[in-house]
């Protein structure tokens, strides 16, 4: 054969290899990842973390404070609510409401958006038509309002919630991965296989998905910090999970009454919502200026 | 009488420090541009040419550095020059057009804006008063853009650069390079980007300006055709060095140099048609942790273990240096024998 | 040299519709056409190396891409063998993908970045079966990197790893294992240096003559063309000017934009520097592409009925045709011009 190319590579290092390695430079965002993950932690091992039984109700611990406090003991290291119920424990049972809400929520929404999303950009015509459509009238109501309304509609209930978040949730990774389809379909590697007899199917999802992948997952992550506060949102307003079931809005509600003489047990959560948002925020703008070099300078 | 010599480089050497090591973009470059004359550069992309006048117009940004070399400029020695005075001088003295015309160019302003701000910045014979100021100013914008070809100029001053083709962008940045008449214009590759039509158009505004004004021009390409015809003097460059320089119809009628020759050898024409071409095997190495050899070895047909050591530019004529061992006998005579 | 067309274009013409946004249809804007390509007709014969040049954006890909129906046809007819290409169905032509193949200009856009050479090339061989099993396919795949001139124990590589000339390579390897009969070569070596140029060239002439294949061969360098190619066509804002056998159009051009165009290429020897055809001005834009013919406003022959009237396709020479009203005159005016 012809001639054969010596030295024939620069470093091997690979892209995400290369993002990751950016990701961890970044101390603030790394941090609050490990934050996140042990949410996630606390969330999967509640029964072996808690202290106590998170719906276990006794009247003579009602309203105790945290052991700091006078009145306070280790048993109950943040005091127990208007039940008497650990109020340490329903934290940690919670997160597995809150996480797992959020997680649900944002992995239905994320399928349906990328699939909507890439139909709507490659395919062109009439389905971009209609989908678009669809996403600017979704777009034009208010998020929790919609939520309330279809919660309303559809009762209580942990598989209602998820779908109340995802009816208009998908919206958002849609609009991103049509943007980026649009973009995406008009390079030579998609017209390449276009030429070799790929079908849709396959160029939609082998050859521009895997491209435009890392900007979902940044927004799917910023997104996820969003819908836990929808839902602790619908709990709090009694729309979402029911009692005795934990969950952190809920708790926050549950508080409201005491909230002058017995502040912890409103606090306590509501810190619980802010660390898990703030930590997800934080850690999710990391990715975005490690993963999508648009933002970065 | 002037020094005939107008730009002196001797010894540059320009680093990157990256991730994968330290890059040596320039190693060990000698230049020197006479007054008036037109220098081509040539050689492969990554062979250190955008890099070796970067560093001459104090445009090199970290992670790279000019580590060693001097610099005169009309006596001045830049490399000792304060940014302040450096900064007057570029623009003014030395002016540089870049190879890639629509991000060289400002996408905000407009090519107006852009002209008046250099003319502004290097002319000292503007009138005090602003309405003057600014109507002498506009006038010169105009004579400068219909110098340089673009029809209707009084109307496209308050264009953007996206507005224009391909081919006029590199003309503007040529008419912003020649606001302020400068000495020495340094064009690094003005045509590649352009149809042949189109690039005929720009060598032939450079050719007559450098006669107008004249100016020395540095002319930095990879097409051995365009040197042949615009150029007095060529450069060839090969991995950070030089490995070839002279007159330009002495290089290409007799090249000392196996990669000259591999160069000229790679260039297709109609003529060669049925022939077989002998292209240069291989590729430019990357620039790190270069061994002291012959950087052209791997790829050199004439290749042998007396390469295997550091090698000078050595003379090869009235006029000629090439950095080769073999470089005693010119290819006729070594074919006969 | 034609005996046997294996590719017949008829009056191929192709428009793109830009649809205005939103607010401008609310304004009353209409859609703008392009024709970029207009009414093209020619054929290549089975074996033959056609030559495709003209200045960037006169319609060049877009020609190639309407053959292959990556961008469907306006009207005009293709006709492959004995196929209509034009008329296929989707599975008709799916299979019929098989036998024509593109290789693209960007060595960077033309490879997925996220897939292995492994994976690129042996795309084709999934996509029509033409492997058993994964191991034949990486076996197959490996055979044809080695005869594009790289290395089997590439095959797990990403693109990025790979300098310019071995990523367009890597699009020739893709292009080629499905034993493809004829190829619309898209500018392949318009992006690299002139000594990657020359070993693609090489190797493009080498795999022709050893898998008996034909080119539609782009590019805007007359050099490359003339060096390649048996036929040219020449190209100016969606027409073909000229076309003929490469010694006779490039010894005798008859169009004055093939003259223009030849004598703007530099020579390395200084040849070029004799007689001088040259244009001012760009090209014209093709939303408003002038009238008459529609080289008139940068031709340096142009008269008054150049601007009134399209002229004719007029054969000058055996298979050679060219189409300006001053043919005739032409020969003339330039011999006068040089005594
Ligand atoms: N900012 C940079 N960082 C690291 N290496 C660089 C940088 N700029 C240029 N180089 C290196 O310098 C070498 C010469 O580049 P350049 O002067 O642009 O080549 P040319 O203009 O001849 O094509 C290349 O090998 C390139 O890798
Ligand atoms: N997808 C498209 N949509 C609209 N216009 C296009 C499209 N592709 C090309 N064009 C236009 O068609 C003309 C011809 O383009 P092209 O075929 O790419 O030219 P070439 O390959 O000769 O440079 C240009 O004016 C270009 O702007
Ligand atoms: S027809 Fe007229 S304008 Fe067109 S190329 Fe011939 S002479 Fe020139
Ligand atoms: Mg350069
Ligand atoms: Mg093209």
């Amino acid at each position: 054969m012809s001639v054969i190319e010596t030295n024939a590579t620069v470093a091997a290092e690979s892209l995400f290899r290369r993002n990751m390695a950016a990701f961890m430079e970044n101390r603030l965002a790394f941090g609050s990842a490990i934050v996140v993950v042990l949410f996630v932690f606390m969330a999967i091992f509640a029964p072996w973390i808690a202290p106590n039984d998170p719906y276990n109700t006794n009247l003579f611990f009602r309203l105790q404070p945290p052991v700091w406090m006078d009145g306070g003991e280790w048993a109950y290291p943040l005091g127990a609510d208007a039940l008497g119920r650990c109020i340490l424990s329903r934290i940690i049972y919670g997160a597995r409401v809150s996480i797992f809400i959020g997680a649900a929520v944002i992995l239905v929404a994320t399928t349906v958006g990328i699939l909507a999303g890439l139909a709507a950009g490659y395919l062109r015509g009439w389905v971009d038509v209609v989908i678009s459509r669809l996403v600017d009238i979704l777009l034009g109501f208010p998020y929790l309002i919609f939520a309330i309304g279809l919660m309303a509609m559809m009762g209580p209930g942990l598989g209602n919630i998820i779908l109340a978040l995802a009816y208009k949730e998908w919206v958002i990774p849609c609009r991103v991965v049509r943007g980026e389809t649009l973009v995406t379909r008009e390079l030579e590697y998609v017209e390449a296989a276009r030429a070799l007899g790929a079908s849709s199917k396959h160029i939609m999802l082998r050859e521009i998905l895997p491209n435009i992948l890392s900007p979902v997952i940044v927004v799917a992550t910023i997104r996820m910090a969003h819908v836990i506060i929808l839902e602790a949102s619908l709990s709090f307003l009694g729309l979402g999970v029911q009692p005795p079931t934990a969950s952190w809005g809920a708790m926050v509600a549950d508080g409201r009454a005491f909230i002058l003489e017995s502040w912890w047990v409103s606090t306590f959560p509501g810190v619980a919502i802010l660390l898990l948002v703030l930590a997800i925020n934080v850690a999710s703008q990391g990715l975005r200026d490690a993963f999508d070099p648009r933002f970065t300078e | 009488m002037k020094d005939p010599i107008l730009l002196d480089v001797r010894g540059l050497r320009t680093v990157f420090d990256t991730r994968a090591g330290r890059v040596c973009a320039v190693d060990g470059v000698d230049v020197i541009v006479q007054r008036g004359e037109c220098l081509g550069i040539v050689g492969e992309s990554g062979s250190g040419k955008s890099v070796t006048f970067a560093s001459v117009m104090g445009l090199v940004r970290p992670p790279g550095r000019v580590e060693a070399g001097e610099i005169i400029f009309d006596g001045v020695n830049l490399r000792q020059l304060p940014p302040r005075q450096m900064q007057a001088l570029r623009g003014r003295d030395i002016a540089m057009t870049m190879q890639d015309a629509l991000t060289a160019l400002n996408p905000t302003l407009t090519i107006g804006e852009q002209l008046a701000e250099m003319l502004a910045a290097h002319a000292d014979d503007l009138p005090r008063s602003r309405s003057d100021r600014r109507r002498v100013i506009r006038a010169r914008s105009v004579d400068m853009l219909t110098l340089v070809g673009i029809p209707s100029a009084g109307d496209r001053l308050g264009q953007y650069p996206h507005e224009f083709s391909g081919g006029m962008r590199q003309r503007i940045m040529i008419a912003i390079a020649l606001a302020s008449k400068p000495r020495l214009l340094i064009a690094d590759e003005p045509t590649t980007a352009l149809d042949v039509t189109i690039q005929a158009q720009v060598l032939e505004l450079i050719s007559n300006l450098r006669a107008e004004f004249g100016m020395s021009v540095v002319l930095i390409t990879h097409d051995l055709g365009v040197v042949a015809e615009h150029c007095d003097r060529v450069m060839v460059m090969y991995a950070g060095q030089v490995v070839e320089e002279g007159p330009t119809e002495r290089v290409i009628s007799d090249p000392r140099h196996p990669y000259t020759r591999g160069l000229l050898a790679s260039v297709l024409r109609p003529g060669l048609r049925g022939q077989p071409i002998r292209p240069i095997r291989g590729q430019v190495p990357e620039l790190i942790d270069l061994l002291p050899q012959c950087r052209f070895m791997d790829r050199c047909p004439e290749a042998d273990e007396d390469c295997r050591h550091l090698i000078d530019m050595r003379p090869v004529g009235p006029g000629r240096r090439a950095r080769c061992i073999r470089t005693a006998l010119p290819t006729t005579e070594k074919a006969k024998a | 040299m034609t005996t046997d067309p294996l590719l017949k274009v008829t009056n191929l013409t192709k428009t793109y519709t830009g649809s205005p946004s939103m607010v401008a249809r609310l304004l009353g804007r209409k859609p703008v056409h392009v024709r970029a390509v207009s009414d093209v007709s020619f054929s290549v014969g089975r074996g033959e190396i056609l030559g495709l040049i003209g200045e960037s954006g006169c319609g060049k890909s877009t020609l190639g891409r309407a053959i292959l129906r990556l961008h469907e046809p306006s009207s005009g007819r293709v006709e492959f063998g004995d196929a209509d290409v034009t008329a296929l169905s989707p599975p008709e032509m799916k299979a019929m993908r098989r036998r024509m193949q593109i290789i693209f200009q960007d060595p960077y856009a033309s490879l997925n970045p996220r897939r292995t050479v492994g994976d690129i090339v042996g795309l084709p061989l999934q996509l029509h079966g033409l492997e058993n099993g994964r191991e034949d396919m990486r076996e197959k795949v490996a055979m044809m990197l080695d005869k594009v001139g790289l290395k089997a124990g590439q095959i797990d590589r990403y693109p990025h790893q790979f300098s310019g000339g071995q990523r367009q390579r890597i699009g020739i390897a893709r292009a080629l294992i499905s034993n493809p009969e004829f190829i619309v070569c898209d500018e392949p070596v318009s992006a690299l240096d002139v000594s990657i140029q020359a070993q693609i060239i090489q190797l493009l002439l080498e795999l022709k003559r050893e898998f008996q294949l034909t080119y539609l061969f782009i590019s805007h360098d007359i050099s490359v063309i003339g060096y390649l190619s048996d036929r040219v066509a020449v190209m100016y804002l969606g027409e073909i000017v000229e076309m003929g056998p490469v010694e006779s159009v490039l010894a005798t051009p008859r169009h004055p934009y093939t003259q223009s165009l030849m004598s703007a290429v530099p020579e390395v020897d200084g040849t070029g520097k004799g007689q001088r055809v040259r244009l001012k001005g760009d090209l014209p834009s093709p939303l408003d592409p002038p009238s008459g013919c529609k080289f008139h406003t940068r031709c340096p022959l142009a008269i008054d009925i150049c601007r009134q009237r399209k002229p004719v396709t007029e054969t000058v020479g055996k298979g050679h045709s060219a189409a300006c009203h001053r043919l005739a005159e032409r020969l003339s005016l330039l011999e006068g011009a040089a005594q």
